[in-house]
């Protein structure tokens, strides 16, 4: 058992599950203070998403459509860990999601590119937005999480005036792929019939193989054992003769490339248009936060926490509205993050525990030890022994 | 022109708010990213308190319960972030990102559940204050003055005065710089800490408030602040830390802000016909040159984002 619980990866997935069942038990009580009439039910909408429908074609709908919705959420919680591991935090992963957005719809509906070149696009569009951050934390000195943030609504305006042009007359959205730019629609690859859902494309797949490198570059390769070198400690990692400033700068160059890769793959299935008078940074990059740390830092992990969290954001949205409103899996994801915070404090409380059960344990063999070598009161000593164990 | 004046004078006066509040957290040693979140939680307070009260309340009894409202709602928000930080040792940056996030979530859901109580059809996230408001403003010709623009300047002097010319205050600074260092004189260093984040969090309340007071008279919570509190944090950062040069920064600030607003009453602005998206962005991207610029020889206290551990030298 304390084996097990030595383990990392367990602890990891511990941490993890205390946070979503603390997470949903505190996003239950404010419920329950706002109105206490529909709170359970709420909280179990949140939670079953597509598992509320009775009808088995209608479920497997609706989980394309979470899966459809998951893809970008990956790509973003990937841009975030992957800086992250290098000590970065990227909060800009939104601006370079939004860039990713701008870059491949624009693309296809303006120069008429198909899918492939697309999506490539949005690659650079995201990794331009991720090196500015790099380049001004590396030579400048400027924390990523303000220039991240500034980026953010930089991109934010700069999109809504490039995709002016693209949208339709009568509304403030950009122009439907479909019958506007059929080639840039990403291919489904007969995923559509199989869940049933014809967003459903390339993209799911696209994505868990992205984890899968993201993965093997951080933890297989030479490359990624200097960006990590580099996270844990700046200046030892330029000692060791490793290039820390272009470490950052590329660092911050792929995570931007990963978010943008996102916002392709949101776009590019033609799921939605985009408003050009929307005035918030969309919550994708920001979900994306929750999603690796839930994730407990792992490529692999991310993957299962991306679907949680786009789950229960998919089921907020069928939480009846007389009573709550769709934010409620915001507000519980977000409490999530907080929690994330406490995840070290608990994983260090867990190997204290195990050390100092250890460390008792060793006391009483030593005891038991002198205790068998005087043969005197022997069932007293084991009544000891009992009292102990307790 | 007076119209530009007076939107400088209201922005720079939130940047200021905020920033002295960024500039506490840090001289204490604790880095607040949460300001955005703490912005909108007080800016709720603050929205609450004038929609319940009662419609014949004296103008000065509105303002004190309001800015009463903001200074608790922000004070008791931002001991999440102290919590965590300081005493769980939690990472400043997840915990406030996450504060961010939590604000605008938490306030949306709030509002939309209050206006939906009071009318089963209602399901916007907005709250309208125009009869309130009025209590904070005074006309002088047609220069809207703002008693914010005031309370920001005292607020700048005391800080001033808290900061260099009080026991606590230097204390405060020391627990920034050095906190074992400051341990071994008998500070307690927790306590330090809590009282620079809980000002942060009242000076945050206030400049969310005062925010949303700015120019409109309702406001819809799904919005949050629009990055103020990161432009606060930048004004910080170009103010080097220190009260006076933050007022300076934030006025700077202010003023590319207040352009977005008022840039189509210039007529040599028009005729530039630069597309208002311009406008909008300018205050971010003047903040990124400004941080580029100003950064490399950046004086930041040196143990901000450092939890405290007792055993380290």
């Amino acid at each position: 058992m304390k084996k097990f619980l030595k383990n990392n990866a367990v602890q990891s997935l511990i941490a993890s599950l205390l946070c979503i069942i603390l997470g949903l038990l505190i996003g239950y009580i404010v419920l329950l203070f706002i109105n206490p009439d529909g709170a359970w039910d709420a909280i179990l909408m949140v939670l079953k998403n597509f598992l509320k429908s009775s009808l088995a074609k209608t479920r497997t709908k609706l989980l394309g459509a979470t899966l459809v919705r998951t893809a970008p959420l990956l790509m973003c919680g990937l841009s975030v860990l992957f800086a992250y591991k290098v000590g970065l935090f990227n909060i800009g992963a939104a601006g370079q999601y939004v860039a990713g957005v701008c870059a491949s719809l624009y693309a296809a509906l303006a120069w008429g590119w198909g899918w492939l070149p697309c999506i490539l696009f949005a690659v650079v569009a995201g990794a331009a937005l991720g090196a500015i951050v790099g380049f001004l934390k590396s030579y400048c000195n400027v924390n990523e999480v303000i220039s991240g943030i500034m980026l953010n609504w930089i991109a934010l305006y700069t999109t809504n005036m490039i995709l002016m042009s693209q949208k339709q007359q009568a509304s403030h959205y950009t122009l439907k792929l479909k019958g506007n730019a059929d080639q840039a629609i990403l291919p489904t690859l007969g995923l559509d019939k199989l869940l049933k859902n014809e967003r459903a494309s390339i993209a799911i797949p696209l994505a868990i193989i992205l984890a899968i490198i993201v993965y093997v570059v951080l933890f297989r390769t030479r490359f990624g054992y200097e960006l990590r070198a580099t996270g844990n400690n700046r200046n030892a990692a330029k000692y060791a003769g490793m290039a820390e400033k272009r470490n950052i700068i590329l660092t911050l160059v792929i995570a931007g490339g990963l978010a943008g890769i996102g916002g392709a793959m949101l776009y590019l299935t033609d799921i939605e248009q985009w408003s050009v008078t929307q005035t918030s940074v969309p919550g994708m990059g920001f979900n994306g936060i929750a999603a690796t740390f839930l994730g407990g830092l792992n490529p692999i992990g991310t993957i299962f926490s991306s679907f949680f969290i786009q789950h229960i954001t998919d089921g907020g949205a069928f939480v009846d509205t007389t009573y709550y409103c769709s934010q409620i899996s915001d507000l519980i994801s977000s409490i999530i993050i907080y929690l994330c915070g406490f995840v070290l404090f608990l994983k260090t409380a867990i190997n204290r525990g195990i050390a100092r059960s250890e460390e008792r344990e060793a006391l009483r063999e030593k005891a038991l030890a002198a205790q068998a070598a005087q043969t005197a009161k022997p069932e007293n000593v084991s009544a000891n022994e009992k009292g102990g164990e307790k | 022109m007076l119209l530009l004046l007076q939107y400088t004078l209201i922005f720079a006066s939130v940047l200021l708010l905020v920033a002295l509040g960024g500039c506490f957290s840090e001289h204490s040693g604790v880095i607040n990213l949460g300001l955005e979140g703490i912005m909108v939680i007080g800016a709720l307070g603050g929205a609450l308190m004038m929609r319940w009260l009662p419609a014949g309340t004296s103008a000065l009894v509105v303002v004190l319960l309001t800015l009463l409202a903001a200074i608790v709602f922000g004070v008791v928000y931002s001991s999440l972030l102290a919590v965590a930080c300081i005493n769980f040792k939690a990472d400043q940056t997840i915990v406030g990102t996450a504060l961010n996030l939590l604000g605008t979530a938490g306030a949306t859901v709030l509002v939309k559940a209050i206006n939906t109580a009071a009318n089963p059809n209602d399901h916007s996230a907005t709250i309208q204050y125009i009869e309130q408001k009025k209590a904070f403003i005074h006309y002088f010709g047609s220069f809207e003055f703002n008693w914010f623009m005031v309370i920001a300047v005292v607020i700048l002097v005391l800080a001033w005065v808290t900061l260099y010319k009080t026991k606590f205050g230097l204390r405060l600074m020391a627990c920034g710089e050095h906190p074992q260092a400051a341990a071994s004189v008998g500070i307690s260093v927790f306590k330090m800490r809590w009282s620079g984040v809980l000002i942060s969090g009242a000076l945050g309340g206030l400049g969310g408030i005062c925010y949303i007071l700015a120019g409109v008279s309702q406001w819809q919570f799904e919005y949050g602040v629009a990055g103020f509190g990161f432009l606060a944090l930048a004004v910080m950062i170009f103010g080097q830390w220190k009260p006076w040069r933050i007022g300076m920064a934030a006025l700077l600030f202010g003023f590319f802000r207040a352009l977005s607003n008022v840039y189509s009453g210039f007529d040599f602005l028009t005729a530039l016909n630069i597309p208002g998206t311009v406008y909008n962005m300018l205050p971010y991207i003047v903040s990124l040159i400004v941080l580029a610029l100003t950064s490399k020889k950046s004086r930041a206290p040196k143990a901000e984002g450092i939890p405290y551990d007792k055993g380290m030298r």
